[in-house]
């Protein structure tokens, strides 16, 4: 089961302590390793906190870990990650001549992954 | 702690771009660290307690231990060879050492270009195209009564902008302070900053451009038809109501984020934001300024600036200098392959450029400058250790409203500064090319006269 949504990267404050002490430390991979996600979205897909769940777009792919975020905070159909590796891996490269490229609001598949023993 | 301890008062954080410079920090001279950084944010604290001195090699050739000569001859080497290079970066140092990155780009027939291109680049499109107006945050401080935040989050990523200069503190014509202040956060979600504001206007994504323009609309007394809710999320009523508050305030001030820049429109939605700015004051006073990340972004839009014409994406290759977003941004030109080398000041593009980067990265000698191990440094040919700006270093930076601070390091560290670095780089390439790579005339300028 797949469903379109929306990423949107950006910067959070535990990101930004994290950075401080170093982008390859455990805390800052952690950080980059998840997506937030609307809690009725991952009651839809199957999905609960740190559930795994596969973004994919045409240029790549990334497997994240779920966090819920509740509809006031986080409408459905929108996801929120922070910056890091994982969103490298869900861009693409062309800026449409402006130089920059589209870092928010990413039109992402996302599909679960089952995992061992859970049957989702 | 040792007890030999040192006081340092009104030190700069160059965290963010708020750049704040009333840091009063306690250092400890034995272990080289600081314990104590009072008056910073929880950013501003991070960074002053996680840079103290790592033993790390002064620089790594091919993963190998050098020293800091080495990688110098390594580098210039790599730089005089190269048919096409980049110099990237420039936003984390200080404005001597970016000074000295743009001489090297100049040298080599290369291409300068800053993390502004991929941050408020769209933003520095915009202002040549609509126009700034502009204000010091000071001004802000003493005289907005209304502050719209625009696409971005403070309350996480410049803490201290809300207690120091835009929403709290009390000002010269503000003596209330927040209760003297209308203060609107536009957003497509919920985020720390939400509770700060009087009104929340939650936009669909990608379409902050419509919600502008309708906005530009509304002040200019023309019709705006219903259906800009089903388009946006935001009903026409709340954009009358937000409207009448514009144009009845005395001092408004936009502070826009990423959100406008790094979505569908890009450079369209600064654009919109900046000619509401201009639209509103026919009306009163308004002014509209970016918010910045990076501790001196904003003195590599200005050293660039003053030194090429240009603030961003500024190729030499024809021996002065030109710029063209999507051309010279280094986006562009690490996607399409046409970089041969390149030098990277104080930045990780291979932590958060889009993949098809990040894989040239990888197929050409990469030239790194950096305090820290980052995915960057760790696929360079030459990784250089540096001291830390701000901290270890003195220095020239620039706040995000263009004020110039001048830099208060509170100890030494062992390892060189950026700015040393690149000019033995310069003073080398230049050694190994003769003068400039490129003639001050192009040949077929020097034939037809």
């Amino acid at each position: 089961m797949t469903e379109v949504m929306t990423l949107i990267g950006g910067r959070s404050s535990k990101q930004g302590t994290a950075l401080c002490a170093g982008k390859l430390a455990p805390e800052y991979i952690e950080l980059t390793s998840v997506v937030e996600m609307n809690v009725e979205d991952m009651a839809r897909l199957g999905l609960s906190n740190n559930s795994k769940v596969r973004l994919r777009t045409p240029v790549g792919e990334a497997v994240l870990r779920c966090k819920g975020r509740e509809t006031k905070d986080l409408p459905s159909g929108i996801l929120f990650m922070v910056y890091g590796p994982m969103t490298t891996q869900l861009m693409a490269g062309d800026t449409a001549a402006s130089g920059m490229p589209i870092s928010k609001n990413i039109d992402v598949e996302v599909e679960p992954v089952p995992e061992a023993g859970t049957g989702t | 702690m040792s007890e030999n301890l040192k006081f340092v008062p009104h030190a700069t954080c160059t965290f963010c771009g708020c750049v704040c410079d009333d840091m009063d920090l306690t250092v400890d001279m034995d272990e080289k660290r600081i314990t104590k950084a009072e008056n910073a944010c929880v950013l501003g604290k991070a960074w002053f307690r996680e840079h103290g001195i790592e033993q790390r090699p002064y620089a790594l050739i091919g993963g190998r231990e050098a020293t800091t000569a080495e990688g110098v001859e390594e580098a210039a080497q790599i730089l005089a060879r190269a048919r096409f290079p980049l110099i990237y970066g420039l936003s984390d140092t200080t404005c001597e050492a970016q000074r000295v990155a743009v001489a090297i780009a100049d040298m080599i027939g290369g291409t300068v270009d800053t993390t502004t291109s991929v941050c408020h680049g769209p933003s520095g499109i915009a202002f040549e195209t609509v126009g700034e107006s502009t204000a010091s945050l000071g001004e802000i401080k003493n005289r907005a009564d209304m502050v719209v935040f625009w696409g971005g989050n403070p309350a996480e990523a410049h803490p201290r902008l809300f207690s120091r200069y835009a929403v709290t503190p009390k000002g010269m014509y503000i003596p209330n302070g927040r209760k003297d202040r209308t203060v609107v956060l536009v957003d497509v979600r919920r985020t720390m900053s939400t509770p700060v504001a009087d009104i929340f206007l939650r936009v669909k994504p990608r379409s902050d451009f419509e919600v502008l323009w309708a906005l530009r609309a509304l002040v200019k007394g023309r019709r705006v038809d219903p259906s800009i809710e089903r388009r946006t999320g935001v009903s026409l009523a709340v954009l009358e109501d937000l409207v009448a508050r514009m144009k009845s305030c005395r001092y408004g001030a936009f502070l826009f984020g990423m959100g406008l820049t790094m979505t569908r429109g890009r450079h369209f939605n600064s654009g919109a934001l900046l000619a509401l700015t201009t639209d509103l004051n026919e009306f009163t006073h308004w002014v509209a300024k970016p918010v910045r990340g990076h501790g001196n972004v904003t003195g590599a839009d200005n050293v660039v600036s003053w030194q090429t014409g240009f603030p961003f994406g500024v190729n030499f290759s024809r021996g002065y200098p030109r710029f063209n977003p999507g051309e010279f941004t280094t986006v562009d030109l690490l996607a399409r392959g046409e970089t041969d080398a390149i030098l990277i000041l104080a930045s990780d593009p291979a932590a958060n450029f889009p993949k098809a980067a990040i894989e040239h990265l990888k197929r050409i000698p990469v030239i790194s400058l950096d305090p820290k191990t980052t995915l960057t440094s760790q696929l360079a040919r030459v990784a250089f250790t540096t001291a830390t700006y701000g901290i270890n270093v003195g220095g020239t930076v620039y706040r995000m409203d263009d004020v110039a601070i001048t830099l208060r390091p509170a100890f030494e560290s062992p390892y060189p500064s950026d700015e040393e670095i690149l000019s033995a780089i310069r003073d080398r390439v230049r050694a190994l090319l003769g003068g400039n790579r490129v003639p001050a005339v192009a040949p077929a300028v020097a034939a037809a006269s």
